[in-house]
């Protein structure tokens, strides 16, 4: 069985670029400003995987970590 | 004695790893293999021109003086032959250093997050669908012109609430400032003046009846300490979303076009899976970043291994730092599905440009609308393709020809 992923973002390197949103609405929400955090605890629902992988390797602050569990 | 400077011609570039010059015209048609050997040569090349100028070549230098604040000052954002006093509230939040860069930038940052971009959308459809009746059934057309010009100075002009058909007054100072004071003072600050006494008259009208637009909403910000914004700051930021919004995406618009024109089978595949479009976005950013930015020195430090000097501006070039193919597999090469674009076209760091969310929606929009009602179109070949020059690139004359080549 796949390890279960959980997404962070770090918000003293978060800018509000917003990438992660577009890419993966379902795993981040933005502040009033945009800026992003993960949703909930971050925990990536199963059939997410890919985009968790992929909001990390398009954020240009490298502010997004996947954690497996 | 006067202290505006007249403009001074640039002896032609031969050596351009020690002497470069952002506004050679070799560098203006076809900057990309200069980039190249500016990166073979150092992570960061320096100039004696402009008064003394360094440019970091790849994107990890990019990144580098982008993060580091202490040693680089946004206090000059433009590199150019002079360097007049520094005016207070020129244009916050991007020519503001910490600590007074957060509470300015977060000013304007929640007009302008994808959710509001989204209520802008149906407007910026609109423009796109209006610009296009006119000229759809001539059979040419000259798209930066007539098309990538007006969507996005419309678009700001409807959100700071002033008249979309004031377009070419601004079109016409955002070239007065961008691409005229980079070697003539004078045009820059006829341009700013004209520009500050035009939003005064609209931020006096707004005293007597508030509106629902951007001009009120930044009129009745406080900033940390409850009180209200003072009038340069207003001014200030007002310039700056008409500088940085306009001509910014009108570039991207145009040169994402122009890549179309050439390259049928990005078209075709466009059309074909519509999904696809926000990636292609990235990588026409990517590939075709409009924008590079600057910095001063102010502190003696080291980047990539290359000691660099107080006194000296920085040339930070975002588009560069996007064509280094350490970072980017076939970085010479647009690759609409490109799944992996940590591409830096908004800058990286505290000055992530505001307006991305702006410029994303509208560079969609625009190519979207194009492609639904001229899937077919390509260069004219009796016509010339030219490039603006200096601090934003992209197409100032984009001469097509429109439907199916016969």
């Amino acid at each position: 069985m796949a390890a279960r992923l959980k997404v962070h973002v770090d918000p003293d390197k978060c800018q509000g670029h917003a990438r992660c949103k577009a890419l993966a609405p379902e795993l981040f929400e933005l502040d009033e400003y945009g800026n992003a955090h993960e949703a909930g605890d971050g925990t990536v629902p199963p059939g997410l995987e890919d985009k968790a992988w992929l909001a990390k390797s398009n954020c240009p602050e490298i502010a997004i970590d996947v954690i497996e569990e | 004695m006067s202290d505006v400077s007249q403009p001074v011609a640039h002896p032609p570039v031969t050596d351009w790893v020690n002497d470069f010059d952002h506004t050679d015209p070799q560098w203006t048609d076809d900057p990309f293999p200069i980039w190249d050997e500016l990166r073979a040569a150092s992570p960061v090349v320096h100039t004696e021109r402009f008064l003394g100028c360094y440019m970091p070549t790849t994107y990890e230098a990019v990144r580098e003086i982008a993060n580091d604040t202490e040693h680089f000052s946004s206090r000059r954002i433009i590199v150019r032959d002079v360097r007049p006093e520094i005016a207070r509230n020129a244009a916050p939040p991007i020519t503001s250093d910490p600590p007074v860069h957060k509470p300015a930038k977060q000013l304007l940052l929640p007009p302008f997050t994808p959710d509001a971009m989204k209520k802008l959308e149906p407007r910026v459809r609109a423009i796109c669908n209006e610009l296009i009746d006119g000229f759809v059934s001539d059979g040419e057309v000259d798209a930066a012109a007539r098309y990538s010009k007006y969507i996005p100075v419309r678009a700001i002009a409807h959100m700071l609430g002033i008249p979309e058909s004031d377009s070419d007054l601004f079109v016409n100072w955002i070239h007065m400032i961008l691409e005229l004071g980079i070697k003539d003072e004078s045009k820059l600050l006829q341009a700013v003046q004209e520009m500050s006494d035009y939003f005064r008259g609209h931020i006096e009208a707004r005293k007597k009846k508030p509106t629902d637009d951007l001009i009120s909403y930044l009129m009745q910000a406080k900033d940390k300490e409850g009180n209200p914004l003072e009038d340069s700051h207003v001014l200030g930021s007002l310039r700056l979303l008409l500088i940085a919004g306009i001509d910014t995406t009108w570039s991207a618009i145009g040169s994402s076009l122009w890549h179309l024109a050439r390259t049928p089978a990005d078209r075709e595949r466009l059309i074909a899976e519509p999904g696809l479009m926000p990636t292609a976005v990235e990588e026409l950013l990517r590939a075709y970043s409009p924008v590079t930015m600057a910095r001063e020195v102010v502190k003696e430090t080291t980047i990539s291994g290359c000691p660099v000097k107080a006194g000296n501006m920085v040339l930070l070039s975002f588009p560069a730092a996007n064509r280094d193919p350490r970072m980017f597999p076939d970085a010479d090469k647009v690759v609409i599905d490109r799944r992996e674009n940590r591409h830096a076209a908004f800058g990286l760091g505290i000055h992530r440009c505001v307006g991305s969310n702006l410029a994303r929606m509208e560079m969609q929009v625009a190519l979207e609308e194009w492609l639904k009602r001229i899937p077919d179109f390509r260069l004219d070949p009796a016509g010339a393709v030219t490039w603006s020059q200096g601090t934003v690139r992209g197409p100032r004359q984009l001469p097509f020809l429109l439907g199916k080549a016969m």
